[in-house]
């Protein structure tokens, strides 16, 4: 297993007064994809958003523990959130594309921190849409608004805006839950194609898919990390008895 | 009686009072525009008003109307823009913010009238600014400030938060996001509201009969120099508006024609505020269109 380039050390997370995360500790292996799966409600997508502190945006929510990025905890008060999500970047549900060209949404990110040669921002985007697998679909319409694709194409284009950012990590929250089967297909490739260069962290609801296209699952319930291992094992002989009921579909 | 039934004449009463709505709105706009169209003519919309004889044109009023418009706006507009951003953006749910809402509020009912006192006791009186068109902008601004405020607000409101979280996960500042992702999304409404701002604004005769004044000065349109006395573009000259100069006319009008320059006057007001409000619905469509690239 390749090195952990970003670890939680038993992170506590409270909504006001109500704990959600119950001492998460966990290692992210550098260039390969972590699935987080677990029902409903079990703290997932909660904890993914604490890796680049968007859990922030909610002012109830308050953070214990630490979450290190090669060996720096993110959660210390020098750490700059601007500069942690360059290198953390995030893909969300519901496909966000700006109401902006496909064009703008690709460069967005590059142009606001400063860059401006045009033929660099061409190649980013050529190099980002190709990465994210949407390069055919858009190459001809890069001047057309991102919202005029169907979702499937949307997500992909949101992936390809984080990628134009070179960030190390990301991650990525039940990106494939809002499309149907084919769009997923197609986002689940593009993850694939893009993982020897990133680290990724996908949360899925989909079991599938988290043992189609991850090297380690995570298993959450009610707030706990239950378990965590290499994904053929833990979908061959799962160690916990909640794993195995939870994957066999006796609940969630 | 059945539900079917019910339905049928619920619909009907329903059709009934939107016709009634309608009504009422191409009466008064058909009778405005029927009695003062005739007397809008090219000489009419650019010579000046005459006190006593007839043949009086509009021209300086309708000048002074866009003036102290543009005025307003340009005083009002990056007021309640920031004061817009910083309750949809950055204001806490807390007791200080609902306190800046309610005065909003109040703000924005305040009759015009009592804008315009205000208006005359602090800066015509007070700040010794005079009848001039400054008093006057400054004086809309206030009329005209809470309105915008809720409208940039609520366009802002109106921008989904993934957009937000799309701009902070891409390693934008918070600031970054407001300017550059939230606001340019929720320009389209920004710009509608300004558009339906002026309109009002530049209907509005209350609130500068004691502010901008009744009189008009015979203005020099080849001067420039904005200092100078007779200069349109002197902003502490006094300055007859449309809507005041109808108000004036009806009120104490001696010209042999008052009627027919007050059918006009009215005609014209009216068609620059439908101008307007068709004007807005189609700037923020091509805003829209323009900046999300879209056809």
């Amino acid at each position: 297993m390749a090195k952990d380039i970003i670890t939680a050390e038993n992170v506590h997370l409270y909504y006001g007064q109500k704990e959600a995360l119950h001492g998460i500790s966990l290692g992210f292996p550098e260039k390969e994809i972590t699935a987080l799966i677990g029902p409903s409600g079990s703290g997932k997508s909660t904890f993914i958003r604490t890796l680049n502190r968007m859990s922030d945006l909610n002012p109830e929510v308050t953070v214990t523990g630490a979450i290190r990025l090669d060996g720096e905890d993110i959660y210390s008060p020098k750490t700059d959130t601007v500069e942690l999500r360059k290198r953390v970047g995030m893909v969300f549900q519901q496909p966000n594309p700006f109401p902006f060209s496909v064009y703008d949404n690709v460069t967005y990110g590059l142009r606001l921190s400063g860059i401006k040669d045009k033929a660099l921002l061409d190649q980013r985007v050529e190099e980002s849409l190709k990465q994210a697998a949407v390069w055919d679909e858009t190459k001809d319409h890069l001047k057309e608004n991102a919202l005029s694709f169907s979702g499937g194409q949307q997500q992909r284009i949101c992936i390809a805006r984080v990628l134009a950012v070179q960030p190390e990590i990301i991650l990525l929250d039940e990106p494939t839950s809002a499309l149907d089967p084919v769009s997923s297909a197609k986002v689940e490739d593009s993850l694939l194609a893009i993982k020897d260069q990133f680290t990724i962290a996908v949360v899925t609801h989909n079991m599938q898919q988290a043992s189609r296209i991850s090297d380690q699952t995570a298993f959450f319930l009610d707030g706990n990390l239950v378990e965590f291992s290499k994904t053929v094992d833990m979908f061959t002989h799962p160690e916990k008895q909640e794993t195995s009921d939870y994957l066999n579909g006796k609940f969630g | 009686m059945n539900a079917k039934r019910v339905d049928k004449i619920a619909t009907a009463v329903i059709y009934l009072l939107v016709g009634i709505v309608i009504l009422i709105l191409v009466a008064l706009l058909g009778f405005i525009l029927i009695t003062g169209l005739p007397h809008v003519t090219w000489s009419f919309l650019t010579s000046p008003a005459s006190a006593f004889n007839a043949g009086g044109g509009i021209g300086d009023q309708l000048f002074n109307s866009f003036y102290l418009l543009f005025l307003t706006l340009l005083i009002s507009f990056p007021i309640s823009l920031g004061a817009g951003i910083y309750l949809a953006e950055y204001a806490k749910k807390n007791r200080v913010t609902e306190a800046i809402r309610i005065t909003i509020e109040v703000l924005s009912s305040l009759p015009s009238v009592v804008v315009g006192l205000f208006g005359f006791l602090l800066f015509v009186v007070q700040f010794k600014l005079g009848f001039s068109i400054i008093s006057g902008a400054i004086a809309l601004t206030f009329f005209n400030l809470p309105l915008l405020t809720r409208n940039i607000e609520n366009s802002l409101n109106g921008v989904s938060n993934l957009q937000r979280e799309a701009g902070l996960s891409l390693g934008l500042s918070r600031w970054k996001t407001v300017t550059k992702v939230v606001v340019p999304a929720a320009l389209p409404g920004i710009i509608t509201g300004i558009i339906l701002s002026a309109g009002r604004v530049f209907g509005e005769a209350a609130a500068l009969i004691f502010t901008a004044g009744q009189s008009a000065p015979v203005l020099n349109y080849a001067n420039w120099n904005p200092f100078s006395g007779d200069s349109p573009l002197n902003i502490f000259r006094p300055a007859e508006t449309l809507a005041v100069h109808i108000w004036k006319i009806n009120t104490e009008g001696i010209m042999p024609d008052a009627s027919q320059v007050s059918a006009g006057a009215s005609a014209v007001l009216i068609i620059a505020v439908l101008v307007f409000n068709l004007g807005a619905r189609w700037a923020g469509n091509y805003v829209y269109r323009r900046i999300t690239a879209s056809k």
